[in-house]
């Protein structure tokens, strides 16, 4: 399955990348899969997307759960905690 | 009835906006409105500019479902929520949202409602520049509890 992936504010700065195109393996089917998928690339994807950190995912722009199933050809974005207003 | 939703780097009026909904629409008793600036200090720090980044396109369907949201749980006319993004300094307006009702009682608690929901579901992120460099602004838990006491609330018309 293929996703288009977006960083925002402190995490893109600390992963240094703002978007990317993957190709997922098919056991790679849900948000915290994915995101788990992701810290093993390890460096400081391991250590910014690690359990327990803050980390906010949507999935089509709406906010996912974790185990919020993912859809081919989806925008999957993956951001801090929210601190407008 | 309409809910407005306006993400931009431009200053806005509040006045215009309140006499938006008040002019021509005589059923309006109450306009309540919420208006965020930009302090000057932040966690012990002097802040001298501050960045608003925002995820374009979720960040306007957030505060559409928010303004929805408000209307199922309250008598409702009108909404504005008008969100700056981009470099803004201490005194600029940040955030401006508005009410429309025929009694107070909605417009309050709708106005309060819309900034609880807003400050932990819709996707902006400030990084301030302070004298020891710049730094991204982190989420507070009192935010998070602003927001979870509505959840305990039942829809909250008063009459």
């Amino acid at each position: 399955m293929r996703v288009q992936l977006r960083y925002f504010a402190s995490l893109r700065e600390a992963l240094g990348v703002e978007v990317e195109a993957i190709d997922l393996p098919e056991a790679v089917a849900t948000a915290d899969a994915l995101r788990d998928w992701l810290a093993a690339r390890g460096g400081v994807w391991a250590e910014q997307l690690a359990p327990g950190r803050p980390v906010r995912v949507a999935l089509a722009q709406r906010m996912a759960q974790p185990g919020t199933v993912l859809s081919e050809g989806q925008e999957v974005a993956f951001f801090p905690p929210v601190t407008g207003g | 009835m309409s809910d407005t939703i306006r993400v931009q780097s431009e200053d806005f009026d509040t006045g215009a906006e309140l006499d938006r909904l008040r002019l021509g629409k005589p059923a309006v008793g109450a306009l309540a409105s919420f208006v965020g600036t930009v302090r000057d200090v932040n966690e012990g720090s002097g802040v001298s500019d501050l960045f608003l980044e925002h995820y374009p396109g979720m960040t306007e369907q957030a505060l559409a479902d928010i303004a929805v949201e408000a209307r199922s749980r309250w008598r409702v006319i009108d909404t504005v929520i008008i969100h700056r993004v981009g470099l803004l300094h201490p005194t600029d307006q940040i955030v401006l949202v508005i009410v429309s009702s025929a009694h107070r009682g909605d417009a309050f608690e709708a106005c309060q409602f819309i900034m609880d929901y807003l400050k932990t579901r819709a996707p902006f992120w400030k990084r301030e520049r302070t004298p020891d460099g710049t730094r991204w602004v982190e989420a507070r838990d009192s935010d998070d509890a602003a927001a979870a006491r509505w959840a305990d609330r039942a829809t909250g018309s008063t009459p």
